[in-house]
């Protein structure tokens, strides 16, 4: 059996700062930051981070799928909120995956996207079905040239045996301890080092003597490669890495640059999707991950691709956009300005993880009831169905909501709450099948509003956080499905 | 089968402190405010009183747990005292907990005090606060106004109506009550406004402006209640008696099940209707002489005309544009200009209404005395959102009425 990707998903935020803002802003203190200042980067909502991204990313990948069928969770990024509490713990269970699984939060390096796609292919090999998700959500200090470049995102593949639409041909990895930037314990921020040693030393070196050793190994001649996805460098630079390489120069994947950003640990593996997208059956896609060393993968696109159903993948993330002209938005969402936020946003936050972890299969997983005796279904699940002409006690089933299409009932924009993103949306919506529930809103786009009647899809988010404990809590939103946007 | 209370108590005394930011007094004083002129009003002594029932909402911005606060405020002989809570209909459950108390013979004289000191935030509008353990890890992020705004989206839709024009139905709500307000010397806000400020003010929660929210305030109401025998001997006439009290509470189906469109609250309309019932009343939209209703938005009382079955469904935007809730209408609205005007108190709210229908039915309420001469009012005290919530039915009249 052939092992390999099975599947992938990719979520992108929808809002696009427009880094002409970022470049107004700053271009007086930073003239260099002028010449960065084209095209937009993805941007999270003030209620988005790693998590909460890989979640979309891997419910995107899963979609149609039987979640019981993965063995395991392999979840890479260098944001991720928790250092002692694993993250992808709690993906696994925001996506309903079994409990008898295996989950790895892999850190460290820009490459942990790739290492994780290593580990779960090993783990492949023996049988396993693994969901890989890559996510980024990186801070960077005000006027950093990474808060240009950089981007918000994430995206998955599920690797296993059986109907593989590319299957791995093999794989390479250096290590080297080559610190192009470096954050601690510490540090909120990136240190960063010159960019010119970085592309000489890094990109021209350590990626070709990592990517030559893969083709001798293989066997593989640099010119078949027909998807070469290379996380860093300029579209210059990568030029010259596809001479030196011998590669073809439409080899080189779109670097997203332009109207992305690099995302960090789920670049690869957004690349990857991106070459997957526009792979035909047989062509070779090398996809590598840069940091502390390089991992590289070469995999052969098969038949069962072109039969792959149509998927949230890169395309669909890149064509759901907003643009957002507003840097300060940017600073406030990801806390870079000391902002008045009123002293209604003072409430105590404090969770008791004693609750939380009682209800957690309706915060974490959406899931509410079923009545076995009626089929009314309710949210929560209840001791009594709601069913005034049921009423039965103790006859629900745990019955799952994140995927159901609602329809709004009622909604208001208010200015009065607190917010980061005022005005909060938030309203009642009604799922088709039965059940409905009076919810916070996510992603509503002020220009197309809400009307009553309104189809709403659910998704992951923060709810809200504990400054005075750093802690964070996570619940499910609705955000309007408008028509002609993505999703 | 229950028959109800109807005339099995009589109002001995109320009382009702001045409602505003009152900087000048805690929550204390107030009681003491509302209190001494009930009592006077009664024409008795603290000795007299059996038990007491205090209603405060959100006791932790300021008197705190229990009913030892109105004990110790106002000297209480060692009484039974009860603190109640019921959302923002706490007021009316102060004055049912004495009511019933009378009309089972419990007590002779039973007094019901409810206050609220809530400009002790920092800031303007309701305090923002915890909602619970549990709930704090899926509720909403709701305030007030967003909850009750949510109305206005479902009726129009369910109307087929346009939102500009219920928009400017729910502004002549606030216009009028600004009206009535002017009259009242007690009133928070007393200041004459039209309807173009309604619909030009600042957003608070869409479609809900400034002006489409009542006040915030401090205050306290009072009511000493007692037999209509025990109220003769002490020599009252012409008494104003309860005839019905009801309660309805939300169990989760609004919120939880799949048949209420968002539009209304059945909750009232549950508890209208059983009120019309022990109150022996067929047609509330002739025989009401007047009533006060729990405004707390425009677009609640504009909801509530409908669901108290004065005004038929769909149809509530009309009747308020013709002027019928005016105080020169048929059943005049708000005479004391409402929770708009008068303030919101939380806990003194319900015996804030039954004081104005008090004084009117007595014809005692001064510059905006009724002169058609009332003998049945209406009190509508509602707590919670439209998807879950208290809501309160007290009809007073005329003994005999």
């Amino acid at each position: 059996m052939s092992v390999g990707i099975l599947g992938f998903g990719a979520y992108l935020p929808q809002a696009r700062l427009q880094r002409k803002s970022i470049a107004a802003a700053h271009g007086w203190f930073e003239p260099a930051l002028l010449g960065l200042g084209r095209g937009e980067r993805t941007m999270a909502a003030w209620d988005e981070d790693s998590n909460t991204l890989s979640v979309e990313a891997g419910r995107a990948c899963l979609a149609g799928r039987d979640r019981r069928q993965v063995d395991g969770l392999y979840n890479g990024s260098t944001s991720f909120p928790f250092l002692d509490r694993q993250n992808s713990v709690l993906v696994s269970e925001a996506l309903g995956l079994s409990s008898a699984l295996q989950t790895f939060d892999l850190s460290g390096s820009q490459r942990a996207g790739t290492s994780a796609l290593l580990a779960a292919l090993k783990g492949a090999a023996t049988g396993e079905t693994g969901l890989v998700i890559g996510a980024d959500n990186r801070r960077t200090k005000a006027a950093s040239v990474g808060e240009m470049t950089y981007g918000d995102g994430a995206a998955a593949v599920l690797v296993g045996q059986g109907d593989v639409i590319a299957t791995l041909v093999g794989s390479h990895t250096r290590s080297v301890d080559f610190i192009d930037h470096f954050r601690t314990a510490q540090s909120e921020f990136d240190y960063q080092w010159e960019a010119r040693w970085i592309r000489d030393e890094g990109l021209m070196k350590i990626v070709p003597e990592s990517v030559n050793a893969l083709l001798q190994n293989t066997g593989i001649d640099a010119g078949s490669i027909a998807h070469f996805c290379c996380p860093i460098g300029s579209a210059k630079d990568q030029k010259a890495l596809a001479r030196k390489l011998g590669l073809r120069a439409e080899a080189l994947q779109d670097t997203l640059e332009s109207n992305c950003g690099n995302t960090g640990a789920a670049h690869a593996l957004l690349m990857l999707i991106g070459a997957l997208e526009a792979a035909k059956p047989g062509e070779l896609i090398v996809v590598l991950g840069f940091g502390q060393g390089c991992d590289v993968l070469l995999f052969e696109a098969t038949d069962a691709l072109a039969q792959l159903p149509a998927a949230t993948g890169l395309k669909a993330c890149l064509a759901n956009r907003c643009e957002e002209e507003n840097y300060f938005k940017y600073l406030a969402f990801n806390d870079l300005i000391t902002m008045e936020h009123g002293l209604r946003a003072e409430t105590d936050k404090n969770t008791a993880l004693s609750a939380a972890y009682r209800n957690k299969a309706l915060t974490t997983g959406f899931v509410g009831g079923k009545c076995s005796q009626c089929g009314t279904e309710q949210i929560p699940l209840a001791p009594i169905c709601v069913n005034p002409q049921c009423g039965d006690v103790g006859t629900q089933e745990p019955h799952p909501f994140a995927d159901a299409v609602a329809s709004l009932n009622s909604y208001t924009s208010d200015r009065l709450t607190y917010s980061l993103d005022p005005p909060a949306y938030y309203g009642m919506i009604q799922f088709a099948e039965g059940g409905r529930i009076m919810i916070d809103f996510a992603d509503v786009v002020a220009e197309q509003g809400l009307e009553v009647g309104m189809p709403m899809r659910m998704v992951f988010r923060i709810r809200d956080y504990d400054h005075k404990r750093g802690f964070r809590r996570y619940y499910w939103k609705a955000a309007p499905i408008y028509p002609g946007i993505g999703a | 089968m229950a028959s109800g209370i109807r005339d099995k108590v009589a109002i001995l005394g109320m009382g009702c402190s001045k409602f505003g930011e009152r900087w000048d007094a805690n929550a204390e004083d107030l009681m003491v405010e509302a209190y001494t002129e009930a009592l006077a009003d009664a024409g008795i002594e603290s000795s007299a009183i059996d038990a007491a029932w205090l209603a405060t909402a959100l006791d932790e911005q300021h008197v705190g747990k229990s009913a030892v606060p109105v004990a110790t405020a106002l000297r209480l002989p060692y009484i039974p005292a009860t603190r109640v809570e019921n959302y923002c209909a706490s007021g009316t459950e102060s004055f049912r907990g004495a009511v019933y108390a009378v009309a089972a013979g419990a007590c002779d004289i039973a007094l019901a005090v409810g206050v609220e000191k809530l400009k002790d935030t920092g800031y303007g509008g309701l305090p923002q606060r915890a909602r619970g353990t549990v709930n704090d890890l899926f509720w909403p992020n709701v305030s007030a106004p967003g909850s009750f705004a949510q109305l206005a989206s479902a009726y129009t839709s369910k109307h087929k109506m346009n939102k500009a024009d219920l928009k400017r139905a729910m502004g002549h709500v606030s216009v009028k009550s600004h009206d009535n307000g002017l009259l009242n010397e007690k009133a928070h806000l007393q200041r004459k406004i039209d309807i173009d400020m309604v619909l030009n003010a600042a957003m608070i929660a869409e479609p809900l402006g400034l002006f489409d929210c009542c006040g915030v305030s401090d205050g306290s109401a009072c009511a000493i209640v007692t037999t209509p025998e025990i109220a003769r001997s002490l020599g009252k006439q012409d008494l104003v008696t309860v005839k019905a009290l009801q309660l309805s509470v939300s169990n989760g189906r609004e919120l939880q099940y799949n048949d209420w469109d968002g539009s209304y609250f059945h909750t009232t309309r549950v508890a209208a209707e059983r009120a019309y019932k022990e109150a022996g009343i067929k047609d509330p939209r002739s025989q009401l002489s007047m009533i006060e209703v729990h405004d707390c938005f425009s677009v609640t009382e504009l909801v509530t005309m409908e669901d108290l079955h004065i005004s038929q469904e769909g149809r509530a935007s009309f009747d308020i544009l013709d002027g019928f809730y005016d105080a020169g209408g048929q059943v005049p609205c708000q005479l004391d200009g409402g929770l708009k005007c008068f303030g919101h108190p939380i806990g003194a709210t319900g015996l804030r209404m039954i004081y104005e229908m008090y004084l009117q039915l007595q014809g005692r309420a001064g510059a905006r005395q009724l002169e058609n001469n009332p003998v049945l009012g209406l009190t509508h005290n509602l707590g919670g959102f439209p998807s879950q919530n208290v809501s309160s039915v007290t009809i007073v009249g005329r003994e005999g009425a």
